[in-house]
């Protein structure tokens, strides 16, 4: 059925301003809950809505003709998503105007079972423009969850250089497979652009060492020897030490305890060594001695 | 057919490897570079892979091998200028190639050539004493 025999077009068009005023009245009901304004967005969608009726395709609302008001949906739904509200707040939009197009079906209507099937014909229309809202309202929920998941992903895996040829991986966070990925990529990604021999892993940041994250750990690991880099894995806490050998996990890569320990350790490993200011004092004057870190 | 040549640097052989590797390829490299070695008594093996865009598992086993070949002839391999995808796939493929030793690019290859050869001779050195 593509063509229907209902009035409710030639009604809406009579009786427009009168279903609008009524609406815009339910609307504000919905307005106050949320704190904007609809009644704009309401008479745009409104306008679209008749000319969708108007067509006269009540059963499928992926028609051309209802292109107008399903844009206006997503358009209302991606607001909403943004701002916060839920899908009932935001499908109420729609349902509401149920309320003054059915009484007003009821005045005009004296015949019983033509006012059922009319009203029968709209509840299904406006159903399934209320489930539109609340799908898109869904997807761009998602959406949101998505990109906040991949932002939280590229902030948690940052790559530091410590020194000329010793950079820095302070992991944060479970390391599950995808982002042993996206840390395994800017490790070597960095290793290449820097030129560093040395990758230190803190893993402080990692509430728990489980096998399945010791073997995320030692393909990080694996990958970095074969671009030439050694690595050394530091901020092992007490308990995940016993952790690891309980599970008999071999790791097969040279550990610190602290982040200073595996730092000191690829220090020496290029050939420098942090001294005491007052020591090198005595022997000559640098400028930039801050870190203490000279030439052995 | 086309062949990969080994260049000698000093004691140091360096074979650059620069079109696609497929398999026939590669056992051909490991003759010639064996023959090579022991002609020319090389002390080390650089191997280049670093405008090798793809490393499947029959090319890393390749590398694993003449790493363990070179021993033998008593030379060191190092394998250098692997890319980062190279890296992460051998890894996925669970090849770590434990018995290579990998430097980022020739220079640091070279130089990590140099420390070898000259560790052994120091501790032979020390041995003579």
């Amino acid at each position: 059925m593509t063509k229907t025999d209902s009035i409710i077009p030639q009604i809406l068009d009579k009786y427009s301003t009168q279903v609008m005023k009524d609406w815009a009245a339910q609307i504000s009901a919905v307005t106050i809950a949320v704190g904007d304004d609809l009644n704009e967005v309401g008479a745009r969608f409104f306008t679209a809505l008749r000319q969708g009726i108007a067509s006269g395709q009540f059963d499928d609302i992926s028609g051309p003709a209802w292109a107008p008001a399903r844009g206006i949906l997503e358009e209302l739904s991606r607001e909403r998503a943004i701002k916060g509200a839920t899908p009932a707040q935001t499908a109420t939009f729609v349902f509401s105007l149920k309320s003054p197009l059915f009484s007003l079906l009821g005045r005009e209507i004296k015949d019983a079972p033509t006012l059922a099937r009319e009203i029968w014909t709209a509840t299904l229309l406006l159903d399934k423009l209320g489930l539109y809202t609340t799908e898109v309202f869904q997807k761009n929920r998602e959406e949101v969850i998505a990109r906040q998941q991949e932002e939280m992903l590229e902030l948690s895996t940052p790559v530091v250089k410590l020194w000329d040829g010793i950079l820095a991986l302070p992991l944060i966070g479970t390391l599950d497979s995808a982002r042993t990925q996206v840390v395994m990529e800017s490790l070597l990604q960095q290793i290449v652009t820097s030129g560093a021999e040395t990758a230190i892993i803190d893993i402080t940041g990692v509430p728990t060492v489980d096998t399945l994250v010791a073997q995320h750990l030692l393909k990080t690991v694996s990958a970095a020897r074969l671009m030439g880099a050694d690595c050394i894995i530091s901020g092992i806490r007490p308990q995940i030490a016993q952790t690891i050998v309980h599970l008999g996990v071999e790791l097969n890569v040279m550990t610190k305890a602290t982040m200073a320990d595996a730092f000191a350790l690829a220090l020496r490993r290029i050939g420098k060594t942090v001294r005491d200011r007052e020591q090198s004092n005595g022997e000559k004057k640098k400028p930039q001695d801050a870190a203490a870190a000279e030439e052995a | 057919m086309d062949q990969i040549p080994i260049l000698k640097i000093g004691d140091t052989l360096l074979v650059s490897i620069q079109v696609d590797m497929h398999d026939r390829l590669a056992l051909a490299l490991q003759d010639d570079l064996t023959a090579k070695i022991v002609e020319t008594r090389a002390r080390g093996v650089m191997i280049d892979i670093s405008s090798l865009e793809i490393v499947d598992s029959f090319i890393g086993r390749m590398l694993n091998n003449i790493a363990a070949m070179s021993r033998i002839l008593d030379a060191v391999t190092v394998v250098v200028g692997m890319r980062p995808a190279v890296a992460i796939t051998l890894v996925e493929l669970g090849l770590s190639l434990t018995g290579v030793k990998t430097a980022l690019n020739v220079d640091k290859g070279l130089a990590l050539i140099r420390q070898m050869i000259d560790g052994e001779e120091g501790s032979l050195d020390r041995r003579g004493e």
